[in-house]
């Protein structure tokens, strides 16, 4: 059913995973629309995480976007899964917040945003959440060095 | 303390430092600041099968204020580094650090932006207990070395801060 509605309704197509599992890919800018399509018409109205992958220096993928996004969905009535993934641009890291739809959003957005920097609009409180304020960068970026520490106190050695 | 300084390193400070060490040895009120997995441990510790009550050092004092000796067991990262620092600030004279497993006496296998590589970084240690997590037999050794250590201060000196 989902196949027909998100081909129809968005142009979206789904394909199975390594493992068989749903997954499609969607625009940016469609992700409120079709989250809340999923939510609302196709009774995904579960949120299992939302997270962040950073492709950079990924072979095969040098003209694919620097970021991208992964949303777990899960459906109770019909025990199916759904995995939703959105290309973002390193030059625009930015995407619609989905708090609107799930208060569960919220601290996994502050998450990715702490450990990848994408921004999230419509979030209501953007802020680090793992790492401390005074903290430089993004720590899980593929750029962010190894070894940098970042010390509030001063270290002796 | 008043009269040592005076008589200075004689017969009655060396009888003066046997007594107290012999007391402030048998007598170690601890503040555990536990923060990971190595504290399932330090509680056998506590626990009627290896009880560390044995050798005095039972009671555990929430409150830094009434601690002798801070046991720092599991890992610390660079945003805890501040409020561990104030803990040991806030202990008063004289007191030991033990630096309980591996990760926080080096960081261990946690290499990476948010952990603090060893915690004598931030504060002074006087005893590590290696292991990941140690046995409470290696707990229970470091505390006689911890004892053994206080048995040769002498109250003339104070530690002071590093």
């Amino acid at each position: 059913m989902k196949e027909e509605v998100l081909k129809k309704r968005f142009n979206v197509e789904i394909r199975k995973s390594g493992c068989g599992q749903d997954f499609a890919y969607c625009r940016k800018e469609d992700l409120l629309e079709i989250a809340g399509c999923l939510k609302n018409d196709l009774k995904f109205a579960f949120l299992i995480d939302l997270t962040c992958v950073d492709y950079k220096g990924y072979p095969g993928r040098e003209t694919m976007p620097r970021f991208e996004m992964v949303y777990h969905f899960y459906a109770h009535d019909t025990r199916e899964r759904m995995t939703l993934k959105v290309p973002v641009e390193e030059t625009s890291p930015n995407i619609d917040s989905l708090t609107p739809l799930w208060r569960a959003a919220d601290w996994y957005e502050r998450e990715v945003y702490d450990m990848y920097g994408i921004h999230f609009t419509g979030h209501k409180d953007l802020r680090r959440i793992l790492m401390y304020e005074e903290f430089k960068g993004h720590p899980l970026r593929k750029d962010y060095p190894l070894k940098a520490r970042q010390p509030r106190i001063p270290h002796e050695d | 303390m008043g009269l040592e300084t005076v008589f200075g390193n004689s017969f009655l400070t060396s009888r003066v430092d046997a007594a107290v060490n012999w007391a402030r040895k048998y007598s170690f009120f601890q503040y555990p600041f536990v923060t990971a997995c190595c504290g399932m441990e330090f509680m056998s510790v506590w626990a009627s099968t290896y009880d560390i009550a044995r050798f005095g050092a039972e009671f555990p004092r929430f409150s830094p204020r009434q601690a002798d000796v801070l046991f720092v067991v599991g890992t610390v990262n660079e945003k805890l580094a501040p409020a561990l620092r104030r803990v040991y600030d806030q202990m008063a004279e004289p007191k030991w650090v033990v630096s309980f497993g591996v990760c926080a006496t080096s960081g261990g296998f946690y290499d990476n932006y948010a952990t603090v590589q060893g915690i004598d970084k931030i504060i002074p240690v006087d005893v590590y207990i290696p292991g990941c997590p140690p046995r409470p037999q290696a707990v229970l050794d470091a505390l006689i070395k911890l004892q053994e250590k206080v048995d040769r201060e002498t109250v003339l000196k104070y530690k002071g801060l590093k």
